[in-house]
């Protein structure tokens, strides 16, 4: 096989997988935390019933709404889709494009851009509201994430995911350094920030006037609305993986062979359970921020990814 | 009751009006009830109903002709008078003059004009015309200034109200909510009914205060009637009271938390809340407890489960405990939406909000029906804040919880009369009050009797017709994220206030 024809095998493999997985994923986190709270919870596998019910539902579009709206849950999937094929997450191999960190974050931006553009299209003040404030927040997260992995690149000498979660691998030494300790905590808060989940934004409130990422969505229906959940799905997802890989490098496939393929799939799996299951198990203690600490809560992320660049400068 | 209070009624001419009212608002009374009657050729007659813990209860009687009807306005005495009166407008076609914003309150503007359905002659159906949309917002205009609109319909389980934010960034500059949208015609309901009816009516006024409403109607049938009741039965009744207010505050207590996402407290005072809804079932017959209050008496089914009620007071505290121990959740609490005592004041607030805001009312202690004794304590707050409004709650769950082992430990297995007076025949154009301390403040109705017993005229106030305009007073300097917080916190009755 040749080596771009092994890349394109590689990016449909995780592509499959986390589509697969990145509703149970959600389902897990309400899971868990239902049965945490002492409620029964819906089961594992409802995002995925939803997400089929509404795939079969034709949307309607809000009367005043532009192309904006019909072509926003397109790209915030496609962004997400094109994340979750760039991010090493089943295998640390090299894909089509490189793994850039800063190919990775313009991509999520794109996504994070659209869906704002989207809750502004339909006028109504909600959409406006969820827009306003998840631009507040996005403004404050890229930096962070940024400068989290620019840290850990920092003792690799190199920009590339695949090439961080190698090294990390290879030299388990380097996760418990200061510099990678610092950086993974920073990235873990700025993760919850961008995926709209406690204490930055309440995922389950239907509460509009509190509401950020499920504000812009107000308008959607249908198949559009299942494009924008998968979308915001599957970014949770790669954004866990990446997590988890980061924290445990181990059962990431180094090769494209069928068999390291599969370990690896099986090892992301079982990360992306374990993360789910304490993403919604930490949510139980948690309550949401008032909006206005949010900046500082990201603020302090950013100190302590600065303090991650630092050390790792000291370091090496 | 040995300690009586005096009641008085007089007319007074309209010239007089506003200083009497003066005076008696001077000497601590508490406008509680405005009520215009229409008596036919005869015109109008309005009552003014005064409430001070001192002196009883006073009513003022204004006759107003027919032709051309107006009363001189009490609006720059008291605020609540003032909405009263625009109430008056809007059902009796009654003028206040003077009033500085006679604006239509309860009647929205699809309603015709010349149309005022507390009125004899009033056809049952009226014309609808188009929403005129004459609702008219404050314009806050400057640079970047812009309105949310929301509601009526909401996106949870609540009742319908339109709240419009006037917004800079995220700091509401000035909040204006227009309600009246659940208003059923319930005081035309009331007419022509017997004391019976009257009952199963009342007690759907506003659901959760099935025996807030249901007891100060049958109060004030019994007051017009001259029913006395046996201290049973009064007993039974305050029973009733404290088991409506602990089941309201334990759900509240968790309908706060999880407004800003705290949602294990919620879970876990559904929970307990369940717990006590199938013992009311057993109790009443009705999980919200309908049905345990008789014109003349009272009945239970069962006996209150005491360790039942103690257990969910002891675990209640416990999720108090957890939701104010997390330091996220006391931020967002402390310092939200405060409502100072003065404005609270001025606006007749009552209920938890009112002493939240460090106003020390209580109809329980303030108008009693039976001695509630020793673990009876008004539970008072000064901040004024969502936090205060927490507390007030929390620890008045404990005070019922407390009461209702005591009421049923002087009940001793005994379940009232069970009497319900059929024959209420008399004299004709007799009336009667009642104040009753609902599990959100002080219910006041007011009832006239014909010879045979019916209701004539039944005028009832909710507690949230008080209660709601304080709602945008507290909004100052706060951001529109927390505003559901804020409105939780207040947590008042649609269906009361639009009667």
């Amino acid at each position: 096989m040749s080596a771009v024809g092994a890349q394109v095998v590689v990016a449909v493999v995780q592509v499959v997988v986390l589509v697969l997985a990145a509703p149970v994923v959600v389902g897990v986190t309400r899971e868990v935390r239902a049965r945490a709270e002492g409620r029964a919870g819906g089961r594992v596998g409802q995002p995925w019933r939803d997400l089929v019910k509404w795939w079969r539902k034709r949307p309607l579009q809000a009367t005043g709404t532009s192309v904006v709206s019909r072509i926003a849950p397109v790209l915030l999937l496609s962004s997400s889709l094109v994340v979750v094929a760039l991010v090493p997450l089943v295998t640390a191999a090299p894909t089509v494009v490189p793994a850039d960190l800063l190919v990775v974050v313009s991509v999520l931006l794109v996504g994070t851009v659209a869906i704002a553009l989207l809750g502004l299209d339909a006028g109504s003040a909600f959409g406006g509201m969820g827009s306003s404030r998840h631009m507040m927040i996005a403004a404050l997260v890229e930096p962070t994430v940024l400068m989290a992995v620019y840290a850990l690149s920092v003792p690799v000498g190199s920009s590339s995911l695949s090439a961080i979660v190698d090294a990390r691998r290879d030299d388990p030494a380097s996760i418990a350094s200061p510099a990678g300790v610092l950086a993974v905590v920073a990235l873990v808060v700025v993760v919850l920030a961008e995926t709209g989940r406690l204490p930055v934004d309440n995922p389950s409130t239907h509460l509009e006037l509190t509401m950020v990422h499920e504000a812009m969505l107000l308008e959607a229906s249908g198949r559009d609305l299942a494009s924008l959940e998968l979308g915001g799905w599957l970014r949770l997802s790669a954004l866990l993986g990446l997590v988890g890989n980061l924290v445990l490098p181990w059962g990431v496939a180094g090769g494209t062979g069928p068999g390291e393929l599969a370990l690896g799939a099986v090892a992301l799996l079982a990360k992306l359970g374990l993360l789910a299951a304490v993403l919604g198990a930490a949510e139980v203690g948690v309550a949401k921020l008032r909006l206005f600490r949010v900046p500082e809560l990201l603020a302090g992320s950013f100190v302590l990814a600065f303090l991650a660049v630092t050390a790792s400068a000291l370091v090496a | 009751m040995s300690t009586h209070p005096r009641h008085t009624a007089h007319e007074v001419e309209a010239g007089r009006l506003v200083g009497e009212v003066e005076a008696l608002l001077g000497a601590g009374a508490r406008l509680a009830l405005v009520a215009a009657h229409d008596d036919g050729p005869s015109g109008f007659r309005v009552v003014y109903l005064f409430a001070d813990p001192a002196q009883g209860r006073t009513e003022l009687v204004l006759r107003v002709p027919r032709e051309a009807p107006a009363i001189p306005s009490l609006a720059s005495l008291s605020f609540p008078a003032g909405r009263f009166e625009r109430g008056l407008q809007d059902t009796f076609g009654i003028t206040p003059t003077g009033h500085p914003r006679p604006r239509r309150l309860v009647l929205h503007d699809h309603w015709p004009v010349d149309w005022y359905p507390m009125r004899r002659d009033a056809t049952t159906e009226p014309r609808f015309g188009p929403d005129r949309g004459t609702f008219s917002f404050v314009p806050v205009l400057g640079e970047g200034v812009y309105e949310i609109p929301v509601g009526p319909v909401h996106a949870g389980m609540i009742e319908p109200g339109h709240f419009r934010f006037s917004v800079v960034g995220e700091t509401i500059i000035r909040m204006k909510a227009r309600l009246w949208f659940v208003h059923r015609g319930m005081e035309k309901l009331f007419e022509g009914r017997t004391a019976a009816e009257g009952l199963a009516l009342a007690e759907v006024i506003s659901g959760d205060t099935a025996v807030g409403h249901g007891l100060a109607f049958a109060m004030a049938v019994e007051d017009a009637a001259g029913l006395v009741v046996d201290e049973q039965d009064r007993l039974v009744r305050a029973l009733l009271l404290e088991l409506e207010r602990l089941h309201n505050h334990v759900s509240d207590l968790g309908a706060i938390a999880n407004d800003v996402g705290f949602g294990i407290a919620a879970a876990h005072t559904q929970r307990l809340r369940e717990r006590l809804l199938r013992q009311h079932a057993a109790l009443t017959g009705h999980r919200l407890l309908r049905g345990g209050v008789r014109i003349g008496g009272a009945a239970l089914a069962g006996d209150v489960d005491v360790a039942l009620v103690r257990g969910v007071a002891s675990e209640l505290a416990e999720v108090v405990d957890i939701t104010l121990g997390n330091s996220v959740v006391m931020d967002r609490f402390v310092g939200t939406a405060v409502l100072g005592r003065e404005a609270a004041a001025e606006m007749g607030v009552l209920g938890y909000v009112a002493r939240a805001s460090g106003l020390d009312v209580d109809a329980r202690r303030d108008h009693p029906f039976v001695d509630l004794g020793d673990r009876f304590a008004v539970v008072t707050r000064q901040d004024g804040d969502v936090h205060a409004r927490f507390a007030v709650r929390a620890e008045e769950a404990q005070v019922s919880a407390a009461l209702v082992a005591d009421l049923a430990d002087r009940l001793d297995g005994r379940r009232g009369t069970g009497r319900s007076a059929a024959d209420l025949t008399g004299a004709a154009s007799r009336s009667g009050a009642s104040l009753v301390e609902a599990w959100r403040g002080t219910a006041c109705h007011r009832v006239e009797l014909d010879a045979s017993g019916r209701t004539t005229r039944v005028a009832v106030v909710d507690p949230s017709f008080f209660t709601w305009p304080a709602l945008p007073v507290s909004l100052q300097d706060t951001i529109v994220p927390d505003f559901p917080l804020a409105n939780k916190s207040f947590n008042q009755s649609y269906a009361g206030n639009d009667l």
